[in-house]
C-alpha cells in the first residue's frame, strides 16, 4: 500500500494548510479575530459554517488517494507492484456499495428492481416480474437497524461534543455544559451541537442501512446513487474553492499595481481584463475546454490512469473557469487600491522613504482583505452551480467523473419514463442545494460584517 | 455627445482585436490548417498537393503572425490572422464544419433566441423591481424577513431543477403546455410561456436582493428624510425620490445586458428545443465546431461592447449631472 497522490489532492491539502496558517495569523490579530467572532454570533452563520464543515471533511477524505500492492506472484522480482486503480479513503469506507452494484435502477429502499424482466420459471413458463435486488437483505427489521444507527450517530455526536466543551471549559466542565444547553454562551454553541448531532445522526443512519439497502437508490448501471452524491462532494467543493484560489495571487497582484502604479502599467492592465471580460463567460470556457482537451488527446503520456486522466481534466477546468472569473476581483480591487493610495497613511508613509513593496504589504493588502475574502465566498456558490451547467452543456468534469451536474445530466435522459426514475435527480439537486445554501447563508453573514459600508 | 460616441466605438476596436487575438489563439492551437483541410476534404483520398490547393485556395497557406517572404507592411498584413480578423470584422463568419455560412444561420436564428429573451428579460425587471419595492416598503416587518430567506433559498437551487422540475409538472403530468418546441408567430406563444415563466422565476431570488439592497442605501439618504419631512407619503417618497435616484445603479446593471439578450440562452433553449443561437452554440461545442465557436464568441463581445456604450448613453439621459465628454 502507497500513497498516490494526485494533482488536486497536492492542491487542496496546500489550501488546507495555508487555511490553518491563516487562521493561526489571524488569531494573534485582536481586530481581525473580533471581526470573526462578530460573525459567528449569528447562529445561522454557525449552523452553516459546521455543514461546510462537513461538506469539507468529505472532501478532505476522499482527497488520500491509496494504491495497494497487487498479490505477490512468483515470477515477478522482489520488486513491489502496484495496482492499477487508485482508491480513496472515502471509497475504503464504502467499498460494499462499489462492490455491490445491481443490474439496473432501482428506488430508494427497494427490494425489488424498477423494471420488469423476463423470466423462465421451472416449469418452462415465461414471465415478466419484477426481480429482486442483489445486494438488499430481503426481510430485514429495518426499525431495528435504524434504532442501532441512530443510538451510534448520537453515541459519536455527544463524544465530539463533550471533547469541545472539555476543550472550551478549561477546567469547570458542568458550568460551561449547562451554559451551552441553555444557550447562554458568547458563540451560539448550542444550534452548533444541535447541527453536529443532526448530521452525524443522519450520515450514520444512511451508513449502517447502506450495508442492507440502497438508501437513494441505483442508478442505470446499478451504481449506488448515496456513494455517487458523496463522491460528488469532492468535484463540488473543489470547483467551488480552487477556482478563486488558484487566481487570486494574479487578481490581487495586477489589480494592486493597476492601482497603484497608474501610467502605462494600469492602461494595459485594464486593457487585458476588459478584453477578457467582454467574452461571454461559457464561450470562452467552452473554448478552452474545447482546446483542453485535444491537447490531452494528442499527450496521452500525462495520465497513467482513467483516475489521473479525469482529474486532470478538473484541475484545467479549474483553471479556465480562474480565468474567466478573475477580473470581477480585479476590477475592484484596482479601485480599491486607488482610493486607498490616496489616504493620508500611505502618503505620510511615502514621503518617510517607505519602499513601495513594504507599503503593498503593510498598507494595502491588509486593507484589501474584506474584498478578497468576501469574493471568495460569494463566488463558491456560484460556482458549485455553475459545474451542474458546465457538465450539461459538455464542458464540465470528466463524464466519468463522479459530480452532481453529470449525475443530472444522466438522470435526464429518463425523465420521459413511467413511473419517474427521480431519485438520482432528487439527491444530486438535494445535496447541492445544502451546499450551496449553507454557502449563501455563511457569505451574507461575512459580507454584513466585514463590509465597512454596513458599519453604520 | 456625438463624438463621444465615436470616440467610444474607436475605444470599442483594440479590444475587438484582442477577443480575436484570443479566440484565434485558441483555434489554430488545436485545428491547424493542415487538419482543417483533412476533415473538409475527408479522410479518403487526400494526397499533399490536395490539401496545398485546398489551402491556397482559402489563403490558409499564409504564416500566423508574420510573413517573412512579404515587404514593408504586408510583413504584418499579409497574414491569418490579419486576414482572419478582418473577415470577421466585416461580419464574414465563414463556414461551418457541415458547411453551411455561418452568417445567414445566426441571422435566422436571432429572432427565436429574442422571442424567449426579452419577455424573460422585461418580465423579470418589473416583477424584481415591485417585489423589492414592496419589500422596501414593508422594510423590517416579517414579510421581508421571511420573502429575504425564500430569495436565499431559491438563488441556492440549481437552474436545472426549475426546469427539470417546470417540465415534468406542467408538460408531463398537467399537460398545459408542450414539453418543447418552437414556431414563430402568434401560435408559438404556448411553447414560450413555460421557458420565459422558468427564467423569470429562476432570476427572482438573486435579482429582489440586488434591486432591494440597491433602494435601501437610498433610503437612508439625507434628501429622503428631507422629503419625508416635507410630509410626502411613504409611496411617493418610495417612487419619486427613491426610484428614481436607484436608477443609476439599476441601469449600470441592466443596459449592459440588453444586446446580449440576442445572443440568447444555451440551457433554456437546448431544454426546451428552441432553434436560437444558444443551441446553435451548443451543438456547435458538442460536435466540436470551432468556426461557430469562434464566430459566437466575437459576436458576443461585439453585443457587450455595444452594452457598454449604451450604458453611458443612458446614464445622460436619466441623470443630468453626468455629462459624456
Amino acid at each position: 500500500m502507497k500513497l498516490a497522490l494526485l494533482w488536486t489532492d497536492i492542491l487542496v491539502w496546500i489550501l488546507v494548510i495555508s487555511l490553518l496558517t491563516w487562521g493561526w495569523v489571524v488569531s494573534r490579530s485582536p481586530q481581525v479575530k473580533k471581526q470573526w467572532h462578530t460573525v459567528f454570533k449569528s447562529s445561522i452563520a454557525m449552523a452553516s459554517a459546521i455543514i461546510l464543515l462537513f461538506y469539507l471533511f468529505f472532501t478532505l477524505l476522499d482527497s488520500v488517494h491509496l494504491r495497494f500492492s497487487t498479490q505477490p506472484t512468483e515470477s515477478t522480482s522482489e520488486k513491489v507492484q502496484y495496482q492499477e486503480d487508485m482508491v480513496s479513503l472515502l471509497d475504503l469506507i464504502f467499498a460494499h456499495n462499489i462492490e455491490s452494484t445491481e443490474r439496473t435502477y432501482s428506488a430508494p429502499f427497494a427490494t425489488h428492481e424498477y423494471a420488469k424482466s423476463i423470466v423462465v420459471d421451472e416449469s418452462g413458463v415465461t414471465k415478466q416480474e419484477y426481480l429482486p435486488l442483489k445486494h438488499v437483505s430481503q426481510n430485514d427489521d429495518i426499525m431495528m437497524r435504524s434504532l442501532f444507527a441512530i443510538v451510534t450517530g448520537l453515541m459519536i455526536s455527544g463524544f465530539l461534543i463533550v471533547l469541545h466543551i472539555l476543550w472550551r471549559s478549561r477546567g469547570n466542565f458542568r458550568d460551561e455544559l449547562k451554559n451551552s444547553w441553555q444557550g447562554k454562551t458568547t458563540l451560539p454553541w448550542r444550534t452548533a451541537y444541535l447541527t453536529t448531532i443532526f448530521l452525524v445522526v443522519t450520515f450514520t443512519w444512511f451508513y449502517t442501512l447502506s450495508y442492507y439497502y440502497h438508501v437513494l437508490g441505483t442508478d442505470k448501471v446499478g451504481g449506488d446513487v448515496l456513494y455517487q452524491s458523496l463522491k460528488s462532494i469532492r468535484t463540488g467543493v473543489l470547483i467551488g474553492i480552487l477556482t478563486t484560489l488558484i487566481m487570486l495571487p494574479v487578481a490581487v497582484i495586477l489589480g494592486v499595481s493597476a492601482g497603484l502604479f497608474g501610467g502605462w502599467v494600469d492602461d494595459a492592465i485594464q486593457y487585458l481584463y476588459t478584453t477578457l471580460s467582454s467574452i461571454p463567460g461559457v464561450l470562452l470556457i467552452a473554448a478552452g475546454v474545447l482546446v483542453m482537451q485535444v491537447m490531452m488527446d494528442n499527450n496521452p503520456g500525462w495520465f497513467e490512469t482513467t483516475l489521473e486522466r479525469s482529474d486532470l481534466r478538473l484541475l484545467f477546468l479549474i483553471m479556465i473557469l480562474g480565468i474567466t472569473s478573475w477580473t470581477g476581483l480585479c476590477r475592484l480591487l484596482r479601485a480599491e487600491t486607488l482610493k486607498i493610495s490616496q489616504i493620508e497613511f500611505v502618503t505620510a508613509a511615502k514621503a518617510f522613504g517607505v519602499s513601495k513593496l513594504t507599503i503593498i504589504r503593510r498598507h494595502i493588502i491588509p486593507n484589501l482583505m474584506h474584498i478578497i475574502l468576501i469574493s471568495v465566498v460569494l463566488d463558491f456558490s456560484g460556482l458549485v452551480l455553475a459545474e451542474a451547467v458546465l457538465s450539461y452543456v459538455g464542458v464540465g468534469v470528466d463524464p466519468t467523473m463522479y459530480s452532481w451536474g453529470n449525475m443530472i445530466n444522466q438522470a435526464r435522459l429518463e425523465m420521459a419514463r413511467e413511473p419517474m426514475v427521480w431519485w438520482s435527480l432528487f439527491s444530486a439537486f438535494v445535496f447541492m442545494f445544502i451546499l450551496v445554501l449553507a454557502a449563501n447563508l455563511l457569505s451574507d453573514r461575512v459580507q454584513k460584517v466585514l463590509d465597512p459600508r454596513n458599519k453604520s | 455627445m456625438f463624438v463621444y460616441i465615436i470616440r467610444r466605438i474607436l475605444y470599442a476596436i483594440p479590444i475587438l482585436i484582442g477577443v480575436n487575438l484570443i479566440t484565434f489563439m485558441l483555434f489554430f492551437m488545436v485545428n491547424s490548417p493542415d487538419d482543417m483541410a483533412r476533415a473538409q476534404l475527408g479522410a479518403k483520398q487526400v494526397t499533399p498537393e490536395l490539401i496545398r490547393s485546398w489551402k491556397e485556395e482559402r489563403g490558409y497557406d499564409k504564416p500566423l503572425f508574420i510573413n517573412s517572404r512579404s515587404e514593408g507592411i504586408a510583413k504584418v498584413t499579409d497574414t491569418l490572422f490579419v486576414q482572419e480578423s478582418l473577415k470577421l470584422f466585416s461580419f464574414d463568419f465563414g463556414f461551418s464544419d457541415a458547411n453551411r455560412d455561418i452568417g445567414s444561420d445566426i441571422k435566422e436564428r436571432m429572432m427565436p433566441s429574442l422571442a424567449i429573451a426579452l419577455p424573460t428579460f422585461m418580465i423579470a425587471l418589473i416583477t424584481n423591481i415591485s417585489l423589492a419595492l414592496l419589500l422596501v416598503l414593508f422594510r423590517g416587518s416579517v414579510l421581508d424577513t421571511s420573502m429575504m430567506i425564500v430569495a436565499v433559498m431559491i438563488m441556492s437551487i440549481s437552474g436545472l431543477f426549475y426546469i427539470i422540475a417546470g417540465q415534468v409538472l406542467f408538460s408531463k403530468i398537467w399537460h398545459w403546455v408542450p414539453i418543447s418546441g418552437f414556431e414563430s408567430g402568434w401560435s408559438g406563444v404556448k411553447f414560450i410561456i413555460l421557458p420565459v415563466m422558468i427564467g423569470v422565476f429562476a432570476g427572482i431570488g438573486a435579482g429582489v436582493r440586488w434591486y432591494r439592497s440597491i433602494f435601501l442605501e437610498q433610503i437612508n439618504q439625507d434628501y429622503v428624510r428631507t422629503a419625508r419631512a416635507k410630509g410626502l407619503s411613504e409611496l411617493k417618497v418610495l417612487f419619486g425620490h427613491v426610484l428614481r435616484n436607484g436608477m443609476l445603479p439599476i441601469l449600470t446593471g441592466v443596459v449592459v445586458v440588453i444586446p446580449t439578450l440576442f445572443m440568447g440562452s444555451l440551457i433554456m433553449e437546448s431544454f426546451f428545443g428552441i432553434p436560437g443561437l444558444g443551441s446553435y452554440t451548443i451543438d456547435a461545442i458538442n460536435s466540436q465546431d470551432f468556426a461557430i465557436v469562434k464566430a459566437m464568441v466575437f459576436l458576443g463581445s461585439v453585443f457587450y461592447i455595444i452594452g457598454l456604450i449604451l450604458t453611458d448613453i443612458s446614464y445622460t439621459l436619466f441623470d443630468p449631472r453626468v455629462k459624456l465628454s
